[in-house]
């Protein structure tokens, strides 16, 4: 066992049986033969004391195997500040593989402004940022809330049924389809697409790396449509396929472009939130005395909301590609490196978080967290993402103050990009 | 030390004594400003503590950063008296600055 400056078996007095045997396991094996990308550590959230043991042993570490190709993993939270803030020295970049851990296919390059560097990045974010705008904002919180409470009237009392697909789904999948004013009937195609675009083609079960570009095509194929349909508008519409068509930065994208950009906005604006209702629902309900708190005073609930997303960090990592050699913690990253920022690890670092394993709604510096990312890439959604999250839980304040019983553990994503879940079984009490 | 006066978006005014050294940002936040939320804690990397320099004090505030320039890309309302108050350290040079706050930080 390393010697540790802070006394962990303290700290996790009472963690869940598979978090103690993967602690065990964690300080008995080499970090070299660690690989963080294997989905093991994420579908059995086992990941966690390895990052500890990184963020303690080896905070800038590289790892040299992989089944995606070495990588550098950056685990502390003032390291990924660091990194996150330095578009100069680390670039974004599809055609260098991009924003997540796996490289982009390079047969299949899905331009995207996540994964453009400045200037191109600047002026197509620009072009969609109007539909957060606080103007949209304020408009969208009361079809936000109209959409939730019919969501939670027709939920099940008495009876077992799944959060994430009867709430979390359906909640954010509606916002997306009003933000794209996409064809309400379909609007599970987005969810579909979402899931398909992040799936991982190394686990079994998912789409081969051909099916699922066949599958984007066919989204492609779909928004096509709508985009030949609102091109020509004499007044652009209201939504994120005319704020693209009409916007001189993004008219003229090719093809690939607008399946990247559009491939961008169902995941960021799908997954994310999806994920931190189900997650927050989860904490929520394991930490009763912030159940609590939260009742007896509904004005914690921002607070709340960004101890949700802290806590859940619904995209494990961002990835950079470094565009020179970079010292960081006595290591050198080398031009052209993978550099794999770990949100999830940030987040939990007691260097900048008192006691971070803690779910703690009323935590001070509560908004300090990595969810978001930081820098020129930081979340253009943020505040829509808060704003649902929001709605969701004053609704529940307002309808279950005897809380949601959790019937049984969350299925979780096999990704160590997209943290998330694929059921939970859940309850409202008769 | 400076005496800087926020100005919030409804024209109610604040004045704070705030150390030399320490940014305008933090002396809001610390201080329960409304209008300026500081998510990255003064790293220049979240644009969510955006305020307008009144024009007689802007040439004082300095100039922007390239960084800073590139966060105000994205934040909403931005105008050329527009910085982020985390860039600005009180000094005795700006004893007596005013800025505005927006309604909010988006």
């Amino acid at each position: 066992m390393a010697t540790r400056a802070i006394d962990f078996a303290a700290l996790n007095d009472g963690e869940p049986p598979h978090l103690a045997a993967a602690r065990a396991q964690a300080y008995a094996t080499p970090l070299e033969t660690l690989d963080l990308l294997d989905t093991d550590l994420w579908t059995g959230d086992t990941h966690w004391p390895w990052f500890e043991r990184l963020r303690d042993e080896s905070p800038i570490h590289y790892h040299a195997g992989g089944g995606f190709g070495p990588y550098w993993s950056v685990t502390r939270y003032a390291d990924i500040m660091a990194v996150d803030t330095d578009h100069v020295r680390f670039s974004s970049d599809a055609h260098l593989g991009g924003i997540t851990a796996k490289d982009m296919d390079a047969d299949f390059i899905l331009p995207m402004f996540i994964a453009m560097d400045p200037p191109k990045h600047d002026v197509q974010r620009k072009a969609v940022s109007p539909i957060v705008s606080p103007g949209n904002l304020a408009f969208l919180e009361q079809l936000i809330r109209e959409r939730a409470q019919a969501i939670f009237d027709n939920l099940p009392v008495g009876e077992t049924f799944d959060w994430v697909d009867r709430v979390s789904i359906e909640l954010t999948t509606q916002m997306l389809a009003t933000l794209f004013d996409f064809p309400w009937e379909d609007r599970r195609l987005l969810t579909y697409w979402s899931d398909k675009a992040t799936a991982d083609e190394t686990v079994p079960g998912n789409p081969t790396k051909q099916e699922r570009e066949a599958i984007m095509l066919e989204c492609l194929v779909y928004f096509t449509k709508l985009w030949n349909e609102r091109v020509n508008a004499p007044e652009p519409g209201n939504d994120l396929v005319s704020m693209l068509a009409h916007n001189p930065a993004t008219r003229n994208m090719i093809p690939m472009e607008y399946l990247g950009n559009l491939i961008l906005l169902i995941v960021g604006g799908n997954d994310t939130t999806r994920n931190s209702i189900t997650g927050g629902l989860q904490f929520m309900m394991a930490n009763p005395s912030e159940w609590a708190k939260l009742k007896a005073n509904p004005a914690l609930v921002d607070s709340a909301v960004s101890e949700i997303i802290r806590y859940q960090t619904p995209l494990a990592h961002m990835r950079r590609t470094a565009l020179t050699d970079v010292e960081m913690g006595g290591k050198t990253i080398r031009k052209g490196d993978r550099v794999v920022m770990w949100y999830v690890s940030g987040n939990r670092d007691e260097r900048a978080i008192p006691e971070p394993n803690r779910f703690w709604i009323d935590r001070p510096r509560v908004r300090q967290h990595l969810s978001f990312g930081f820098g020129i890439h930081r979340c253009v959604g943020n505040r829509l993402a808060e704003l649902q999250l929001k709605i969701v839980w004053q609704e529940i304040l307002k309808r279950y103050p005897e809380g949601i019983e959790i019937m049984g553990p969350p299925t979780r994503v096999a990704s160590a990009f997209v943290k998330g879940y694929s059921s939970l079984p859940v309850r409202i009490p008769a | 030390m400076a005496r800087i006066t926020y100005i919030a978006a409804d024209g109610a005014a604040r004045t704070i004594d705030v150390d030399d050294g320490v940014s305008l940002m933090e002396a809001a936040v610390a201080n329960g400003v409304p209008g300026i939320d500081g998510d990255c804690g003064g790293n220049c990397a979240c644009a969510t503590c955006h305020v307008h320099v009144a024009p007689e004090w802007l040439a004082a505030a300095g100039a922007r950063s390239e960084m800073e320039a590139a966060m105000l890309e994205f934040a909403d309302g931005v105008t050329a008296d527009s910085r982020l108050a985390c860039q600005i350290a009180a000094s005795p040079a700006l004893d007596g600055m005013v800025v505005r706050t927006p309604a909010s930080q988006h």
